[in-house]
């Protein structure tokens, strides 16, 4: 407590307030009305969604507040605010999602406004973190940062966060809307969202322009498509009105009355991606011709702020603590920017408590010579502009409040959707499984293979994709099976999903029991040790066989199927009850759902 | 009969100190008092009050630390206030009229560079009367027959998770933690009014708090309440644990896995 109020003035704070106050009081005298009857249900729900409260599992009296984290920059004092508000009206931990949202659960909903108002305190918002709006603009955590990159896409991320946001073009869409940025093909996820962006540069009579790469028309949901590139080249100075023209399009076009068919994945799908293409481009040329010249996104150019801390006393080599190499492998990697290095830190599925986001806004503070932190793509949390020579200290000081799990950057760090902890749809706790599958694999020392790094797995709690299974190396989603009368969690295996340069979604492989799932991942790394190449990563080997082209023993995806077929067997519940229950719980398994929200 | 104050600023205090018109109790653990404290402040440890709690026990440790029916007192911990509002209700309880809480935490004292002090601090022994006020405190039969009547509101105040897996019957959860400001121990008073009324806590009605196991986190909602005048606040002051014990009723959150969503 007493650190609060010595703590100095943070040097840097965030240049955008995405906070509107009034808001908050709004939601409050909203929910009043609602709880008297004065509002019904659906026209409630509607507008609880556009301000960023989700529905709670099996019960009306609970939210979940997904705040927006705009490109993901976070900054010290906001993580201390979420780290107040998840133990005041949250259960004491927040969570890290997928799409760079910070979210707290089972708030009672009557709390919500309260969140809000203090959100507002630090510039933050859920507004329109849910509903049929454009969701959180992502980017990349490394843009800035990485190596492959052109430039830097944050500053155009947030330009377009901020335009967009309470934008009247996109307060009732079809369906939700998601724009990613990204730094290159292998750090983001361009073809598997709405609207994907890569930075790119060309050079016309003899000087650079600055442009993106925009690919539409995919995304992961029930059913899954890869998107398109819409242009070779689209300058910098069409990307707004590229943007307004795709959802133009969208609201005009969008499936309104199917929901469950009405993301603009499926309308690129029906029409054909040339007939869809053809409508942007000459939208995009209307648009060009109608926006007042002062509609521009107003992309912060101003230079970063990079100042390292000044150190009085050099860190004892001897005090360097056990297990500090084996993290700096799996969770650091080196900056564009010579010494500098970004540091992945491990949270598990996404879960933080509020005492490691404290200790987090320190460590930000003593050790980012940015002076804010990034969330990422899979449910993690980066440091970047940390000294080499500072990495040990700072590993020290994430050790002590139990962040300093290795494997953040390799297979051992799975995706893992809220599953049945929270979430309306989900059948089984995918949450916990992620979990599960982390603990056993860092005590086995899997982060520590190269040959494994590369791979990924994630999983769903249900077909929906939120665990985004179907682009992961093996991917897994969650559904129930039946013994005779007895009902038993089940996990579809996919293999071979991927979302960089080479997109593809994963091939359906086998159904596998859910407390079977562990030993099934660690098959396939055995039979691909048996049968692996020189320099042939598993990612790599599941890729020859998912795409037909295996120069090993094993050949298609049937061939696997039948190496992993004993694990399906079904013990009678006589002999093994674990079987016919889930992860995290003790009682006999069930499959329970209420309605979802994606598509209110 | 109604406290004069329900917290007490650094300023006050002080000036109080300086006038010698105030007894201060700290109520950490012995070995933390002998540390450093508060000049001026005596040492009640809350696990020696609650080693016996019966107004005649207590009225005597009150006398021993120098409390007359008169003496102002005013009592501090370093765990966020809950300590302290547990050790104060007990006093209200036994009739002292002017007892209130430190509206900052020790370590909050200490990181303003405010006065401490190492020397141990007795006082003569004064006359404490014992005038017990059942009116604050609820048991678990008088709970049990008042809970769902209406104009009763039951509030635990465990953290949100032990709520979901488990709570008396009606009650509404607000945690303990609601219940702060960044430096303070209990939020501004238009905050507090507001988070309530958002949640339905009207003050017209009687309102019982819980928690755990001794009414500490639920003394400090006690005094939450106090401090916005709420004017008919009882505590439960065996609280959860001793209603489990009797194998009373309780309920939970069903089909949700919501344990594994902390990062504990």
């Amino acid at each position: 407590m007493s650190k609060v109020i010595t703590k100095p003035e943070d040097p840097r704070m965030p240049a955008i307030n995405w906070a509107r106050g009034e808001e908050a009081e709004n939601f409050a005298k909203t929910v009043r009305l609602y709880r008297q009857g004065k509002i019904d249900a659906d026209s409630f729900r509607r507008f609880r969604l556009q301000h960023g409260a989700y529905g709670t599992r099996m019960t009306d009296d609970y939210a979940m507040v997904r705040i927006k984290i705009p490109a993901g920059q976070i900054y010290p004092h906001q993580l201390e605010k979420i780290a107040h508000l998840s133990e005041a009206f949250s259960i004491g931990s927040a969570h890290v999602s997928t799409r760079q949202n910070i979210q707290l659960h089972w708030v009672v909903l009557e709390d919500v406004s309260e969140i809000m108002r203090e959100l507002a305190d630090v510039g933050l918002t859920s507004r329109e973190a849910c509903g049929n709006t454009v969701r959180n603009v992502m980017c990349s955590p490394l843009a800035g940062v990485c190596n492959k990159e052109e430039f830097d896409a944050t500053q155009y991320a947030i330009a377009t966060a901020k335009f967009l946001l309470r934008n009247p073009l996109n307060q009732a869409l079809p369906r939700k809307f998601k724009f990613n940025f990204t730094c290159c093909e292998d750090h983001g996820m361009v073809r598997m969202t709405d609207v994907g962006l890569i930075p790119q540069t060309r050079t016309i009579d003899g000087k650079p322009q600055r442009g993106f790469k925009v690919f539409l028309g995919g995304g992961l949901g029930n059913k899954s498509f890869v998107g398109h590139q819409l242009e070779d080249f689209t300058p910098e100075e069409d990307l707004l009105y590229t943007s307004i023209a795709v959802i133009r399009v969208f609201d005009r076009l969008g499936d309104r009355k199917n929901s469950a068919r009405n993301r603009m994945r499926y309308l690129v799908d029906q029409m054909g991606w040339e007939t869809f293409q053809n409508l942007v481009l000459k939208e995009r040329a209307i648009v060009r011709v109608t926006q007042s010249v002062i509609v521009k996104l107003d992309v912060d150019t101003a230079v970063q702020d990079i100042s390292s801390p000044v150190r009085i006393s050099g860190f004892d080599d001897k005090s360097i603590p056990d297990g500090f190499s084996r993290w700096r492998k799996t969770n650091t990697c080196k900056q564009k920017q010579g010494d500098y290095y970004s540091v992945s830190v491990t949270l598990e599925a996404g879960d933080v408590t509020a005492n490691q986001l404290r200790t987090l806004a320190d460590v930000c503070r003593e050790f980012s010579a940015e002076g804010h932190a990034r969330n990422g793509f899979v449910q993690d949390l980066y440091l970047r502009y940390v000294q080499e020579s500072d990495l040990p200290r700072l590993y020290s000081r994430l050790l002590k409040v139990g962040l300093a799990n290795p494997g953040s950057l390799t297979m051992v760090h799975p995706v893992g959707c809220s599953g049945t902890t929270s979430c309306n749809l989900a059948l089984t706790n995918s949450h916990r499984l992620a979990k599960e599958i982390q603990r056993k694999f860092i005590e086995m020392r899997l982060d520590e293979d190269d040959d494994l790094r590369d791979t990924t797995i994630k999983i769903s709690g249900c077909p929906n994709s939120c665990g985004q299974h179907e682009i992961a190396t093996i991917g897994f989603y969650g559904g129930g099976s039946r013994m005779n009368r007895d009902m038993y969690p089940v996990y579809q295996m996919s293999l071979g999903g991927r979302s960089d340069g080479q997109t593809m979604l994963g091939v359906s492989v086998i159904r596998i029991p859910a407390k079977r799932t562990i030993s099934a991942i660690l098959k396939i790394i055995d039979t691909y040790k048996e049968n692996k190449k020189a320099g042939e990563s598993l990612k790599m080997w599941i890729h020859k066989i998912v795409t037909g082209h295996a120069d090993s023993k094993v050949k298609s995806v049937d061939d696997i199927k039948k190496i992993l077929l004993p694990l399906t067997e079904v013990p009678a519940i006589a002999a093994d009850k674990d079987f016919y229950s889930d992860y995290g719980s003790d009682s006999h398994y069930h499959t329970r759902t209420g309605k979802g929200e994606c598509a209110a | 009969m109604c406290s004069l104050r329900v917290t007490t600023d650094a300023d006050r205090l002080r000036t109080e100190l300086r006038d010698n018109s105030v007894r201060v109790i700290d109520v950490r653990r012995a070995e933390d008092y002998k540390k450093d404290h508060i000049p001026k402040s005596v040492n009640l440890p809350l696990a020696v009050l609650l080693s016996d709690d019966d107004p005649q026990r207590v009225a005597k440790i009150a006398q021993s630390l120098g409390i007359d029916d008169q003496t102002p007192v005013v009592v501090y911990d370093d765990t966020f206030g809950a300590l302290a509002s547990r050790v104060a209700w007990t006093l209200e309880y036994l009739g002292h009229a002017d007892v209130s809480l430190l509206e900052m935490t020790y370590g909050q004292w200490k990181s303003l560079g405010l006065e401490t002090d190492q020397k141990e601090y007795l006082f003569g022994p004064k006359t404490h009367s014992v005038h017990p006020r059942p009116e604050i405190l609820a048991s678990a039969d008088y709970l049990e027959k008042r809970k769902d009547q209406k104009g009763v509101i039951l509030v635990d105040n465990r953290e949100r998770l032990n709520y979901l897996e488990q709570h008396i019957p009606g009650a509404i959860n607000i945690p303990y933690r609601t219940l702060a400001s960044e430096d303070r121990i209990l939020r501004p008073h238009d905050e507090l009014k507001r988070l309530l009324k958002n949640r339905g806590v009207v003050d017209d009605a009687e309102v019982i708090t819980y928690c755990g196991s001794v009414g500490t986190l639920s003394g400090l909602a006690y005094y939450a309440l106090k401090s916005i005048d709420y004017p008919n606040v009882k505590l439960y002051v065996r609280s959860f644990k001793e209603w489990k014990g009797l194998n009373k009723p309780t309920t939970k959150q069903e089909n949700a896995d919501y344990w594994d969503l902390s990062a504990e």
